[in-house]
């Protein structure tokens, strides 16, 4: 589904991401994990072409995202991608959120648009709250809905780029049930950029772990977990676990 | 002091219709101004945001000429100079036969230098819209003029309607400058009644408290807007 070869990019003269392979199959769950600065959310950003890369290749689905003649926005209507800020439209209520692009980029009308977003609205536990604004709404609400909107394009994949580090304590548990119930019953395949261990290792078939923009093991979860054979993968997991 | 007050020459049917007919042509200069530095200001505004290189380098062209030159020496520049530099003929029509040649003109110059002023609150307002906000549009799969029509431009256009509130009431001020190429508007028929009846003092008073008002019916209008267009729990920048 989603396959990486060799990608490098740099900014400038600053390399972010060193000759990265991986692969997702359909209905796989990858976490990506690692320090902050490793790379982590620009290479999941390079997946759906939000970030350019200089070398390599990146094929999603059978379309070269990498390709300068690549279709990008008909590819990124595809993958669906939930951010660490949420990034609801503000000016939006819940519903034009979730409406705008099915209206605008898959072109259906007013009612099917209507009719998903109630549906997955239904399913995320917001759908008391339709007709409010972003504004109104907490870090965890606005978080599902976010998800929601992603979900309404009928994406074959998902990104997930640090979905819950910009949330109360409280709040990151609403989140990772709508993701696991996502990858668990709709074997949704996903790539999610996360430090939540708890999650991974109840949800992720493979844990990536990134340092210094180089993709350092690229394991089964529990393999990873149990037995990292690096040193640098040793040390963050005895930081993190430790708490 | 001697000076013989009298407020009553404003009243006098004779220059109470001039005071109108001043106010008439400052109104209709100010907002016919007003729409085109909306629309050529919004256009140069959005060019300077675009990724094609080209585009933006002339929209900032644009900026930097218009505003950096004084208004008054744009005026003469479009009344006096332009009919010459133009073809013949074009230039002839504009000396000759253009409808209220001092109108027209006042209405471009006022237009084109308040463009330059309205594009840089467009552009600082695109700009305030977080880079995420862009990021999640794009990556629903909208097209970027899809991104500006239905995410920047509408998020932006309510963040900055307090900054252009002081635009729209310096065309209303800026719009005297017209006097200068001879069109008879409020500043230059008070000018007139102080000419005709000595009463300077009344005759200027009058056009300052009428400027005033103009711009206090401006600024309650603008408010009114502002109160329409909030966005519910939403303050901007990582509100």
């Amino acid at each position: 589904m989603i396959e990486l070869e060799n990608v490098s990019k740099w900014y400038g003269d600053f390399q972010v991401l060193t000759d990265c392979t991986t692969k997702v199959e359909k209905g796989e769950v990858v976490v990506v994990c690692g320090p902050s600065g490793s790379g982590k959310s620009t290479l999941i950003k390079c997946v759906n072409g939000l970030e350019t890369v200089q070398e390599g290749r990146i094929v999603v689905d059978e379309a070269e995202v990498t390709a300068k003649s690549a279709k990008l926005t008909a590819l990124r209507a595809k993958i669906g991608m939930v951010f660490q800020h949420f990034e609801l439209y503000p000016h939006m209520s819940v519903c034009d959120n979730l409406c705008l692009a099915q209206e605008k980029v898959l072109g259906r009308s007013r009612s099917e648009a209507e009719a998903r977003t109630e549906t997955l609205l239904t399913r995320v536990g917001m759908i008391d709250h339709i007709s409010k604004y972003p504004g109104q709404l907490s870090g965890g609400q606005q978080q599902r809905v976010a998800i929601a909107r992603s979900l309404a394009m009928d994406p074959i994949a998902m990104l997930f780029d640090e979905p819950t580090s910009a949330l109360d304590p409280e709040m990151i548990k609403e989140v990772l049930d709508v993701m696991v119930e996502l990858a668990r019953e709709d074997g949704m395949t996903m790539m999610v950029v996360t430090h939540e261990m708890g999650f991974a290792r109840k949800v992720a078939d493979r844990v990536v772990f990134m340092d210094q923009g180089a993709i350092v093991e690229d394991r089964p979860t529990q393999e990873f977990y149990e037995n990292p054979t690096s040193e640098r993968a040793r040390d963050f997991l005895s930081k993190i676990l430790n708490h | 002091m001697n000076y013989n007050w009298n407020w009553s020459v404003l009243f006098e049917p004779e220059y109470f219709g001039w005071l109108i007919s001043g106010l008439g042509w400052t109104i209709s200069v100010a907002l016919c101004a007003w729409v085109i530095a909306l629309v050529v200001g919004s256009l140069i505004g959005v060019g300077r945001t675009l990724p094609n290189k080209f585009l933006s380098k002339i929209c900032t062209a644009y900026v930097e000429l218009f505003r950096n030159i004084p208004l008054l020496v744009q005026m003469f520049i479009w009344y006096f100079a332009v009919p010459e530099m133009v073809p013949e003929d074009a230039g002839r029509w504009m000396k000759r036969e253009m409808p209220q040649p001092e109108f027209v003109t006042a209405v471009v110059a006022l237009g084109l230098y308040t463009a330059s002023r309205v594009a840089e609150q467009v552009r600082a307002g695109i700009e305030t819209v977080p880079q995420g906000l862009r990021s999640a549009a794009i990556s629903q799969g909208m097209s970027i003029a899809q991104v500006y029509r239905y995410i920047l431009l509408p998020i932006s256009f309510r963040l900055i309607v307090p900054p252009m509130t002081s635009e729209f009431l310096t065309v209303f001020k800026n719009s005297s400058l017209a006097l200068t190429i001879g069109l008879l508007e409020l500043t230059a028929q008070s000018q007139q009644i102080a000419e005709y009846t000595f009463q300077s003092f009344e005759a200027y008073t009058a056009a300052t408290v009428i400027y005033v008002l103009i711009a206090l019916c401006a600024t309650v209008i603008m408010s009114l807007l502002e109160r329409q267009t909030r966005i519910p729990g939403y303050s901007g920048k990582e509100s």
